[in-house]
């Protein structure tokens, strides 16, 4: 202790200060911002980046067959070319571009999902908060049913029943996680009520709607945010793995989870074709957990 | 216990049953006539008359919904519409490959997950605290389908040692096992570590480390029996996973259980092994979260001695 107090009031002589400040300024900022968050950030980045502009960077047509050139290894193996940087498939398609507009695809189901759950979720839970009673206890029994089946055998149901379709499926997305939101809000909602700010603004006169959207939505939006930021990661499994059992994105689309389950038959020959989407479904969804995290940890400490 | 507790926990679960029951019910009637999908759209109209009365669906809706829930209890859920025999036993037959094949990654999950948890924690900050968390981590990071392929193609496909699918022999268990158990455990060893260490802050272990009490004592007697009691209650959450997981790795090892018939009845659109399926999970879900309820009640004598407080 004493040893190293004595070293820090050496090593900060003038002349030394201005680089030990540097060193200080950027253990500091690693501190707030771990190289694994930065990384995480990178990944998400690059991958959002591909998926806003999928048809600008893929090479070929998605859905292009080439039939003369089937089940064409990366380029850095024998019989692979530079032309398919990660090879073909069954139907000569070429693996990069696919995978390019599977990640446009999964991202795009997963955002839209979370959005829809976020907003469904929310007005359930602001709705329980404010007319109390039979409304508060349907809902809280709806949330425990909710939690009663694996989404996933719901999901499977709901398919089974109506046969899958891409709205249909979007909408089940939606679904998934609504229970979360609605908790969330409620609490927060009937906490927030008793607080001053909004009994001042009902006393003034302002409507329900105006109070909830206004006022206490802004102040519960960092839980909120929160959630979705947790809950995203979780969607997109939940997308993967219902086009991997082949129920969710049907063909032609394509999406990680489908491009995986129809690899899965040429692993014998072409493991590519279901290796590199499962890559890109690993590293992502790693990368969102690890900022997600990070998220609740600098907005919300109270959620750890 | 008292019996309020345990009345309450009962109505919920009768509740929850029939809520599932219901909303089977809803969608069912929702997704088009029953009749039209069995006899096809082209069925004469006096065919499709005659299995409508004798399915009694000309009655009014309510009534319909009682035959319904009558034909549950006398355990009539219908014909698979693929082989015609009874849907009941369809998924009875598979039933006990999965039952094993869920019963044996439990084992390894706790027997994995759970003194990795507790280690971790007391040796909190370590290098070894910092391994295992980041396996913890990898290992509920990367999606199940995805670890049995790469599974297959290492061990199956590249080194050949390990059969990919079927259910023979004991070979054949060890890599849906892996699949299932690397998920489930990294969960449990990062909520066993959180537990332990929240108890590990509380102030009856440092009063017990202060008496004198041996290190061993304190960590046996103290603080397993505290962190045992939010483990149980991820359990109930645990079961729902391990049925999600087991639905993806049947299909991945073609595992001849409960699983791969349902994502194969939900492709046919084989209504009543589903709906069979369903129950089946839907029963035990509600039977796993009230024994967790009671266990819950038994393990903490806060909620045991309920009564005595109010």
């Amino acid at each position: 202790m004493t040893d190293k107090f004595k070293m820090a009031t050496l090593s900060s002589s003038p002349a030394n200060r201005p680089a030990e400040n540097r060193k200080k300024k950027l253990s500091r900022f690693f501190r707030r911002y771990p190289p694994l968050v930065m990384i995480s950030m990178l990944v998400l980045i690059a991958i959002i980046t591909v998926a806003i502009f999928a048809p600008d960077i893929a090479p070929f047509e998605y859905s292009k067959m080439d039939l003369r050139s089937r089940l064409q290894p990366p380029f850095w193996l024998e019989g692979g070319a530079f032309k398919h940087l990660l090879g073909t498939d069954d139907l000569g398609r070429d693996v990069l571009s696919r995978l390019i507009f599977s990640i446009r695809m999964s991202l795009l189901v997963a955002f839209i999902g979370t959005i829809i759950g976020a907003i469904l979720g929310t007005t359930i839970g602001f709705l329980a908060a404010h007319f109390g009673g039979w409304v508060d206890d349907a809902v809280m029994v709806a949330i425990d049913f909710q939690a009663a089946l694996p989404f996933m055998i719901i999901a499977l149901a709901v398919v089974a029943f109506f046969g899958s379709s891409i709205y249909l499926f979007i909408g089940l997305m939606g679904i998934y996680g609504w229970e979360r939101y609605a908790r969330i809000t409620r609490g927060l909602a009937l906490a927030a009520r008793t607080h001053g700010y909004a009994v001042a603004v009902t006393t003034l006169g302002a409507t329900p709607l105006r109070v909830y959207a206004r006022h206490i939505l802004p102040n519960i939006a960092s839980a909120l945010i929160v959630n979705m930021t947790l809950n995203f990661p979780g969607t997109v499994l939940m997308e993967t793995s219902l086009s991997f059992l082949g129920l969710g994105i049907q063909p032609p689309l394509t999406s990680l989870g489908n491009m995986l389950g129809f690899g899965r038959d040429y692993l014998t020959t072409a493991w590519w074709i279901a290796v590199f989407p499962g890559v890109v479904i690993f590293i992502a969804t790693l990368a969102m957990s690890l900022l997600g995290d990070w998220v609740r940890d600098r907005l919300d400490p109270t959620l750890k | 216990m008292s019996i309020s507790f345990l009345t309450q926990k009962f109505l919920r679960a009768f509740f929850t049953i029939w809520g599932i029951v219901t909303f089977v019910f809803i969608i069912l009637r929702m997704s088009g006539d029953p009749v039209l999908q069995i006899l096809g759209p082209d069925a004469a109209p006096d065919a499709i008359e005659m299995t409508r009365q004798a399915w009694g669906l000309d009655k009014p809706i309510w009534q319909q919904y009682l035959i319904y829930f009558m034909n549950l209890f006398k355990g009539d859920m219908g014909v698979s519409y693929l082989d015609g025999r009874d849907a009941m036993v369809i998924v009875g037959e598979r039933l006990p490959k999965t039952l094993s094949l869920m019963g044996i990654t439990a084992v390894i999950t706790f027997a994995i997950g759970i003194p990795a948890g507790v280690y971790a924690a007391l040796h909190r900050n370590s290098f070894v605290d910092r391994v295992t968390m980041s396996i913890a981590v990898m290992g509920f990071s990367i999606p199940n389908f995805f670890l049995g392929i790469l599974m297959i193609l290492l061990f199956s496909v590249t080194w050949n040692i390990l059969p990919s699918g079927g259910s023979e022999t004991w070979q054949h268990y060890i890599m849906p096992v892996i699949t299932m158990a690397t998920a489930e455990a990294g969960v449990f060893a990062r909520f066993t570590r959180s537990a332990m260490l929240e108890v590990l802050n509380q102030h009856y272990i440092r009063t017990a480390i202060a008496k004198g009490v041996p290190w061993s004592k304190v960590i046996r007697g103290h603080a397993l029996p505290n962190a045992a009691i939010p483990i149980v209650t991820i359990t109930g959450f645990f079961v729902g996973t391990l049925i999600a997981g087991g639905v993806i790795t049947e299909n991945v090892f073609a595992w001849p259980g409960v699983g791969r018939l349902l994502v194969d009845s939900v492709a046919n659109r084989d209504m009543a092994v589903v709906q069979v399926i369903i129950m089946l999970i839907a029963a035990s879900m509600v039977i796993t979260n009230l024994t967790i309820d009671l266990a819950y009640g038994w393990l903490d004598p806060r909620i045991r001695d309920l009564r005595a407080v109010g």
